[in-house]
């Protein structure tokens, strides 16, 4: 057992600040189809588009940050150990077994993670945020008579952005649960919150962390 | 630390941002301002009539008032013998028919149902005098009343059924001398009691409107803006802007909020985009006969109904009328919701002799056109008016009946009170055919809202269409609107994907806490 420095102070900044969004969002979103109401329709509608905005520029950084700390490869999904992984939620956990997938700072994603946030970055994320700029914007052509860009019906707009969101939803639910597998009900939340986890020894990681150190310290000398 | 300050600002910066788009102040748009400046100042004419000799000379009868005015005016007349409130006509292109001319000379309403056989007394609204017995006389211009659109003393009235000359007692000379612009109360005289009473066909105007509250109307209140008729009705040559499409049929010549307020007058975005498609007057007219009671629905069949030979009248509690034995039962409202309807400015109209394909369902007498795939139509609020009125089943034509006539025994009904006599004579005259047969079939008639404009409090709410059940629009079902409309089947597989999911959740964390009891008991670490 080590405590390692897991979650970046941006990284965690980016989750939070998406996980109160994407509550709100959804919320506002959903009295503004008509299911809830809380805020009345007008106020709804204008909270769940400064949102959509935020959210917009949330992801913007965040695209940023992925990139240029090479965080992206944590999320490419992988076979490995998924069926281990499959049996351990469906079985293993019953037996107080193990978990099959070592959590380490450069594979902090067991293999069911990354097919499913995976999912969300580059299928349901994308497409919510794009049917909601067209469900902003769809109207524009029209006025300006740019024929070749026009849409007829927000129908589809409206329907491929409910469906994303009902998605996005059932996410969060299981999300939300799934967080309290970890060692503990509450450890993977700390971590989250603290940026710091106690992760099993591994002798392979501990090295390649130990190389990343190192270059880090390198790099920090030269400087 | 520096991680702590860089969040807690991006936060505040946040903060910042959310607190001052929520709580905007709201203020007034430059372009409003504007148009009070201009309304306010107030109309000074450059004549002064009282000086003019030539309106000093005793009058005798109201057609030397007109030869007076035309002395000076020498072309003025002709300008009013094109419009078509003399000619009683327009000349419209209608898609099917070409060109034809539409007007009360033929066209049919489901009031009193038309003007031909009842000219002496439909008169009293024609801008002209001498329309007696049944020749209309639309040559002569001494006939052209010019008092009852210009005279600024609230004094001119013409006399009932006398062919649309002035009561006789009325001092022409004084009238003459104080002509002008016209106001609300020129054109209100017809306008406002069109269909035989106050508000019996618009609805939106009525003689609340003479001198209406901001809460009536907020740009003709006399605690607001005061503006007049033909304020936005501009008129140029006598050839006034605006008109209704009980009558008139194409996208011309029409007076629209955004020839001031332009076409995006919103602070907000959303409430501007809403302007592709939705008219000014279906969020900013909410309620209509907002003083007065407008007639909704109008049974000629009930008509003819006598007590000891004689017609009688009865009210309702707000004490409109009824029943009456000339025309037949009525229901009326007050404070309305429009209905609302796909417009694109153009409208066809039943014309006296059309045939009717299904004389079981409801016959719209001036269908308007439009839908949501149309990008020239947009959601206008109406008034549709419904009645019961006779018709030819053997024909399958409307009957236009003679109702008035000065005697008995002429075949009027509103003498005789016998449809058959009276669908004769009326159809005799108009040369329609008539099979004997006098059924009652259902018709309605559109009456696009455009006055009694609410104060922005008072504007339509937006969940008051935006909502799943019974809202404003739920009669309009061609397009896809947020917070109504929605796809049942991604609504089923959405609820069991969430309902699935916290189910799902639920059991497996039930099935943990009772494994780990069951493992603890065991003892197994």
């Amino acid at each position: 057992m080590r405590r390692a420095y897991v979650y970046k102070a941006f990284e965690r900044f980016w989750h939070w600040a998406q996980a109160i969004l994407i509550m709100f969002l959804a919320f506002s979103g959903f009295e503004i189809h008509g299911s809830v109401s809380f805020f009345g329709f007008e106020n709804a509608v204008k909270y769940h588009n400064i949102a959509a905005y935020m959210f917009l520029i949330l992801i913007a950084f965040a695209i940023f940050w992925h990139f240029t700390t090479g965080e992206w490869r944590q999320y490419i999904p992988t076979y490995e150990h998924m069926k281990a992984q499959l049996d351990y939620y469906l079985f293993g956990i019953f037996r107080n077994a193990p978990h099959p997938t070592k959590k380490t700072v450069l594979s902090k994603l067991n293999p069911l993670q990354r097919i499913v946030y995976f999912g969300l970055k580059i299928l349901v994320i994308p497409i919510i945020a794009t049917s909601g700029l067209l469900y902003m914007f769809y109207r524009y052509p029209q006025r300006h008579g740019v024929e070749a860009l026009n849409i007829q019906s927000l129908e589809i707009v409206a329907l491929v952005h409910t469906a994303a969101a009902f998605l996005l939803v059932a996410f969060i639910i299981t999300h939300l649960y799934l967080i309290t597998t970890g060692k503990t009900v509450t450890s993977n939340l700390k971590a989250m919150l603290t940026g710091f986890e106690d992760l099993e020894d591994d002798e392979h990681a501990n090295e390649e962390e130990k190389i990343v150190e190192e270059v880090v310290e390198e790099i920090s000398s030269v400087k | 630390m520096k991680k702590i300050i860089l969040i807690l600002s991006a936060l505040s910066l946040a903060a910042v941002v959310i607190i001052s788009t929520v709580t905007k102040k709201e203020k007034e748009p430059d372009g409003l301002l504007a148009l009070k400046a201009k309304y306010a100042q107030k109309h000074t004419p450059s004549v002064d009539h009282t000086k003019f000799a030539v309106l000093k000379t005793k009058f005798t009868s109201p057609q030397q008032v007109t030869e007076a005015c035309i002395s000076c005016h020498n072309e003025r007349h002709k300008e009013v013998m094109n419009s078509n409130h003399w000619n009683w006509e327009r000349e419209e292109y209608i898609e099917g028919r070409g060109i034809v001319y539409v007007g009360k000379k033929n066209a049919i309403n489901n009031f009193c149902i038309g003007v031909q056989g009842n000219e002496e007394s439909c008169a009293k609204c024609h801008i002209g005098y001498g329309l007696t017995g049944d020749k209309m006389n639309f040559t002569d211009a001494k006939n052209i009343d010019c008092l009852i659109c210009h005279d600024n003393t609230e004094t001119y009235a013409k006399a009932p059924e006398k062919g649309g000359a002035p009561d006789p007692k009325l001092d022409l000379n004084n009238i003459a001398q104080h002509v002008g612009r016209p106001e609300r109360s020129n054109c209100g005289v017809c306008h406002f009691f069109g269909g035989g009473g106050n508000n019996v066909k618009h609805g939106d105007l009525e003689q609340s409107m003479f001198q209406p509250t901001r809460e009536v109307d907020v740009h003709m209140a006399t605690d607001g803006a005061n503006l007049q008729c033909v304020d936005c009705h501009v008129t140029e040559k006598h050839n006034i802007s605006g008109k209704l499409y009980s009558l008139s049929s194409m996208n011309r010549n029409r007076v629209k909020c955004e020839q001031c307020h332009t076409e995006t007058p919103h602070e907000s975005d959303i409430l501007n985009e809403h302007t592709v498609k939705v008219a000014c007057q279906t969020c900013h007219i909410s309620t209509y006969a907002k003083v007065n009671s407008t007639k909704e629905f109008w049974n000629w069949s009930t008509a003819g109904k006598l007590k000891n030979g004689e017609p009688f009248i009865e009210e309702d509690s707000l004490g409109n009328h009824a029943y009456m034995s000339i025309k037949g039962s009525f229901k009326w409202g007050r404070n309305l919701k429009p209905e609302y309807t796909w417009f694109n400015g153009n409208a066809t109209h039943y014309l006296l002799g059309d045939k009717i394909k299904d004389t079981t369902k409801p016959l719209v007498l001036n269908p308007l056109e439009g839908s949501y795939s149309d990008p020239d139509s947009k959601i206008i609020p109406v008034k549709i008016h419904r009645a019961l009125q006779p018709f030819d089943p053997v024909n399958r034509i409307l009957i236009q009946p003679k109702l008035f006539a000065e005697n008995k025994g002429e075949g009027a009904f509103w003498k005789d009170f016998n449809w058959q006599t009276a669908a004769e004579a009326g159809m005799k005259q108009i040369g329609q055919p008539f099979s004997g047969k006098v059924s009652f079939m259902r018709t309605e008639s559109n009456w696009p809202i455009n006055h009694m404009v609410a104060t922005k409090e008072n504007a339509v709410k937006c969940n008051e269409c935006h909502t799943r059940e019974d809202g404003r629009l739920a009669g309009l079902n061609d397009f896809y609107m947020p917070g109504r409309n929605y796809s049942s089947v991604i609504e089923i597989f959405g609820k069991l994907l969430i309902w699935g999911s916290l189910l799902g959740v639920l059991i497996h964390g039930a099935l943990r806490i009772l494994s780990s009891y069951k493992l603890k008991k065991k003892g197994v670490k």
